[in-house]
């Protein structure tokens, strides 16, 4: 120490003391401590690229397709299959919406999985257990200010598309947002968008690895709902309508479709359901392994 | 106060059917470096992460000033690792990573500003840490570690893959910071790099305790000493020694090994009896082979752990006999 290091950049003298020393134990604990953690996770999500760039895919996305698809379907709506016809008539919200939120939903999988993974990946989640040594407050911080992002973002996006697509279909069927279920399906979509990215993260604090949650995700997503429908009989019928993105998209609808099974509203809460269990799993299997 | 900072109690981890950390127990004694030591693979790190509370233990347990780590309210005002593998989010830049751990201890944003300018990286605090230099890395986790001022510090391998200039820097800060009061555990496989850092030494191997005593006490059993002396009447100066019980070898090139004797009393022995000398040079193993030598008596244990299952491999001070001293790399002592 009496040596003066003359290595750059700067001699390593007596450091300075942070803030007044608390005793160690003195500092809030539990619920007190808690926003702190929230207020470590938003910095986290908001400093990486890929939140930027996933929300404005989705944002491109969702509004540049519902706008394509809605005015390929009006400018062909003569040669249009008569199934999507009636689609537009029983359900026009949900049907411009559907157009861009089935790809635009992607960047919201992806995002919810990055959010977690890619600490798995970079090694940052050993700096985040160093921090937040009881682990679930971690992830329960990480949620929900993924959530919240997520939900202004998706009821923008969905409005928005509502917006762009209602005036373009408007020559073929007519629909405000004061008609039956519409403002439902609407707010709808922000939750669905929401609870998605939860099972997402849920997915990816699991797995801990980007690429293999998002192969997990699309099975979930693309892959069990047409198998299911496989199913012989009523089993299959039942099986498809309990899958998570199937139940949970139904509140996106503004009118009931023939064939479901579930109200919006069970539908939803089945999501949620699905949700929950992944996280509870989620956070069990955090507290549990090495990191 | 004598009550130790870090205290590890039989603690045990495996991997499989691999035992990284076989029923160590140590304490790590406040206000001083305590230099980690064992060979690549020796556990080191997995014990620093199970102190940490990175890794459950399979049994036993760790604590930091008698609690558990995962028990910590503010862990990083209270304890700073520096750990092997990078612990960054290469997409984020220096400053958010700070940012963001400082939030979670409720410090402020001007603690960050601090430790960025105490490890010389205000310059680059607004780059991606991805493309950070190892240097700049090692920094960086250095910087994370000072953050919350805390009192106990634990570094496993600062030094490693670092140019001259980058280990002399944590060199003197750990001294600095030593200076300072901290408690210091820091890990390494080079001894050499231990002899000019710590005060204390904990000496693993295979998991398992080897030593665990002052640098000054292992460095003085490490090195054993001995005298080479040439003579071109080996047989006579040999005859004569043995008559006062000093330990003669031959070496494989005709030189005799002596222990047991210093040597001036062997100059004037020969002198007494008419042989003539042509070298006497006191020995001592290097800090580097004695260390070698110990771990590689830990593998030996290991492996004989099954004959005498009653009799523990853990070696307190003296009780491991230093192994034989290599003739070659001599140093002349003082």
């Amino acid at each position: 120490m009496t040596t003066a290091a003359t290595t750059p950049p700067t001699p390593p003298a007596a450091p300075a003391p942070a803030t007044p020393a608390e005793s160690p134990n003195t500092g809030p604990s539990g619920f007190a401590a808690f926003p702190r953690v929230v207020a470590m996770e938003w910095t986290k999500f908001r400093t990486v690229r890929s939140t930027v760039y996933s929300f404005l895919a989705l944002v491109i996305v969702t509004l540049g397709l519902a706008a394509l698809i809605t005015w390929l379907s009006v400018s062909s709506w003569d040669t249009l299959d008569a199934d999507r016809r009636a689609a537009y008539h029983r359900d026009a919200t949900g049907t411009i919406l559907s157009s861009g939120i089935g790809l635009g939903q992607v960047a919201i999988c992806v995002l919810g999985i990055m959010v977690i993974a890619s600490e798995y990946s970079t090694g940052m989640i050993r700096a985040s257990l160093l921090a937040v040594p009881k682990r679930t407050p971690m992830l329960a911080a990480k949620g929900l200010v993924f959530a919240a992002v997520t939900f202004v973002i998706g009821e923008i996006v969905s409005f928005g598309a509502f917006a762009i697509g209602a005036p373009i279909l408007r020559s073929k069927v007519r629909v405000s947002l004061g008609d039956h279920g519409v403002l439902r399906a609407l707010i709808g979509v922000g939750l669905y968008l929401m609870m998605l990215g939860l099972f997402a993260l849920a997915v990816g604090a699991i797995i801990r690895h980007t690429a293999g949650a998002i192969i997990a995700v699309i099975v979930f997503v693309v892959v069990l709902a047409p198998l299911a429908q496989l199913l012989p009989g009523s089993l299959g019928k039942h099986v498809h309508a309990y899958l998570p993105t199937e139940a949970g998209q139904l509140v996106g609808q503004s009118a009931q479709g023939p064939k479901d099974l579930l109200s919006p509203w069970q539908g939803y809460g089945v999501f949620c359901l699905w949700t929950a269990v992944l996280l509870l799993a989620a956070g069990w299997l955090l507290k549990r392994r090495d990191a | 106060m004598g009550v130790a900072l870090i205290e590890v109690q039989d603690l045990s981890k495996r991997y499989g059917d691999t035992t990284a950390v076989d029923h160590l127990t140590f304490a790590v004694q406040p206000g001083r470096i305590t230099g980690f030591l064992g060979p690549n693979g020796a556990g080191k790190s997995t014990t620093m992460r199970l102190i940490l509370g990175l890794d459950r233990p399979n049994s036993g347990t760790a604590t930091i000033d008698g609690v558990p780590y995962a028990r910590l309210r503010e862990p990083l005002r209270k304890v700073g690792a520096l750990l092997e593998a990078r612990a960054v989010h290469t997409g984020r830049s220096a400053y958010h990573h700070l940012r963001c751990l400082a939030q979670s201890q409720g410090l402020p944003r001007t603690r960050v500003d601090e430790v960025l300018r105490l490890v010389g990286l205000t310059e680059v605090a607004r780059k991606r840490a991805g493309g950070f230099s190892l240097g700049m890395g090692q920094r960086l986790g250095i910087a994370a570690a000072l953050l919350g001022d805390p009192h106990v510090l634990i570094l496993d391998e600062p030094v490693n893959g670092l140019d001259p200039e980058g280990v002399l820097w944590i060199r003197n800060l750990m001294k600095a910071l030593a200076g300072a009061g901290k408690t210091i555990l820091v890990s390494s496989h080079l001894m050499s790099e231990m002899a000019q850092t710590a005060d204390h030494l904990v000496v693993i191997g295979r998991g398992k305790l080897i030593a665990d005593e002052s640098v000054e006490d292992f460095i003085a059993r490490s090195s054993e000493r001995s005298v080479l002396v040439r003579t071109p009447q080996p047989a006579q100066l040999i005859k004569e020694l043995e008559r006062v019980d000093a330990d003669v070898t031959t070496a494989d090139d005709g030189a005799l090994i002596v222990r047991g004797m210093a040597a001036a009393e062997i100059g004037e022995k020969a002198s007494a009896a008419r042989v003539v000398l042509h070298e006497l040079t006191p020995q001592r193993a290097s800090l580097e082979e004695a260390f070698m030598e110990l771990t590689r008596e830990s593998v030996q244990y290991h492996a004989d752990s099954g004959l005498s299952p009653e009799q523990p491999p853990i070696v307190g001070s003296g009780a491991l006999a230093a192994p034989a001293v290599p003739a070659a790399e001599s140093e002349v002592a003082e």
